[in-house]
């Protein structure tokens, strides 16, 4: 139990110098906002005029068809790609406005990342891939290879620490993903079709442990899925048609 | 669901109760509908005129739920025939959504926010058993899974249906 709290404390600890420090912006208004997002690959639109808001610790869906333009959203949002046209607001700061290297250190400090598949470094342990992002940090090794290993026992997946990732199950392999994901106490995690290449029963377990040390630790989540029963985990789901976004979700029960 | 078939079964493991027999139906099965007394009785007493079951003793005070019941082989049999026998599919051919969308779409008004509508509801409940399963144990678990399966059947229906949406209001315009 004492172990466990000085853990804890320990976790906060690093994780406190890595927080952008600008949080310059207003105390209202959304942790991550969208306005009007354009994207076009040639002469394919991806995204034409697209809105979004993420308030602290929401878990999100993004729902749709196929090619409707679900990941170039989420691209845009992380930074990962530049929009053509909209903005983008995080913590009160302009995204579209950072120059490549602050919003590469946005990426690295404040967002976490779960893909599909093939994330996970084939020739690190499952312990140094969840390890890795706090070492390129520069935090020692034996404080990064703990918070590793406490990670890995949130996902339930300490038992694979020491195999490579050609050793384990796919559902394995994405929980190991989000332990990596996590690691460095991300304010936003962003997962496209996190579930998409496991079979129902092992997406259930990822998605449950997912959301459930995600709400624990505050973190919000962009859900990226066209699985109804994946999106039946977030607080809020919106659709995207056509490069468009709406929101079409209805309040619990008795809020209504 | 069958009650009577039901208590039946619970009986075969040995006598039990009226109000025993309502508390083990309602641990194991009832979840959102618990049985009333009234059901229990009028089940008794119809599995009891049909041999089925017998009345094994009763207890001091009187009333139906004081009546201790054990199943007789004809009994028996009867749960061992309900068992064997599949239950028929639902064959979801009478769709009143199916109706609702060509109605919109026959008296111009919007199918496609209908669909949005009716999509929308379908996401809430599936959230609220997701919670639930999340917290329940594997029984929760398997009756919510039955459940959020019907629902995602019905969340492609509506998707598909959208998608064809200009397609089918031609077809029942014409
Ligand atoms: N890097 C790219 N180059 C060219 N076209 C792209 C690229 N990324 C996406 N697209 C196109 O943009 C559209 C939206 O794609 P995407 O955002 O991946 O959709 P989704 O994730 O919803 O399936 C599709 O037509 C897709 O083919
Ligand atoms: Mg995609």
């Amino acid at each position: 139990m004492h172990q466990a709290y000085t853990h804890r404390v320990y976790l906060v600890r690093i994780v406190l110098p890595m927080s952008l420090g600008s949080s310059s912006g207003p105390a209202s208004g959304p942790l991550l906002g969208a306005s009007g997002l354009r994207k076009a690959f040639g002469s394919t639109p991806a995204l034409d005029g697209a809105d979004f808001a993420l308030s602290p610790g929401e878990v999100v869906a993004v729902m749709g068809p196929s090619g409707s333009g679900k990941s170039t959203l989420l691209h845009c949002l992380a930074g990962i790609v530049r929009p053509d046209a909209g903005t983008i607001t995080y913590d009160g700061n302009d995204v579209t406005a950072m120059n490549d290297a602050r919003r590469s250190a946005l990426r690295r400090r404040d967002f976490g990342f779960v893909f599909q598949f093939g994330q996970l470094v084939p020739e690190l342990t499952c312990a140094e891939n969840v390890a890795l992002p706090l070492r390129l940090d520069g935090v020692r090794r034996k404080d990064a290879d703990r918070a590793a290993l406490h990670w890995l026992e949130r996902l339930e997946v300490d038992s694979v620490a020491r195999r490579r990732p050609d050793q384990i199950s796919g559902g394995q392999g994405q929980r190991v993903a989000v332990a990596r994901a996590l690691v460095t106490a991300p304010r936003v995690v962003f997962a496209d079709e996190p579930t998409g290449a496991l079979d129902s029963l092992s997406g259930e377990l990822v998605m449950r442990l997912f959301t459930e040390a995600a709400r624990d630790t505050g973190a919000a989540v962009v859900l990226v899925t066209h699985e109804t029963r994946v999106a039946a985990y977030s607080d809020r789901e919106i659709t995207v048609r056509d490069g468009r976004s709406r929101d079409f979700t209805l309040a619990p029960a008795g809020a209504r | 669901m069958s009650i009577g078939h039901t208590l039946l079964g619970l009986l075969e493991s040995g006598p039990r109760h009226g109000y025993d027999l309502k508390r083990a139906f309602d641990e194991k099965f009832g979840h959102d509908r618990p049985l009333h007394y009234g059901q229990v009785y009028s089940t008794m007493s119809r599995l009891l005129k049909n041999g089925l079951v017998e009345v094994d003793g009763v207890e001091a005070g009187g009333g139906p739920e004081r009546k201790r019941y054990a199943i007789t082989e004809a009994g028996i049999t009867d749960v061992e025939a309900w068992l064997k026998q599949p239950e028929k599919p639902e064959p979801y051919l009478q769709s009143t959504l199916y109706t609702k969308v060509v109605l919109a779409l026959l008296t111009g008004r919007s199918a496609g926010d209908l669909l949005d509508t009716q999509r929308a509801e379908h996401l809430r409940l599936m959230r609220i058993l997701t919670d639930r399963k999340r917290r329940g144990d594997l029984s929760d678990q398997l009756i919510c899974d039955h459940a959020l399966f019907h629902l995602e059947a019905d969340l492609r229906w509506l998707e598909l249906t959208a998608a064809r949406l200009d397609q089918l209001a031609t077809e029942v315009r014409a």
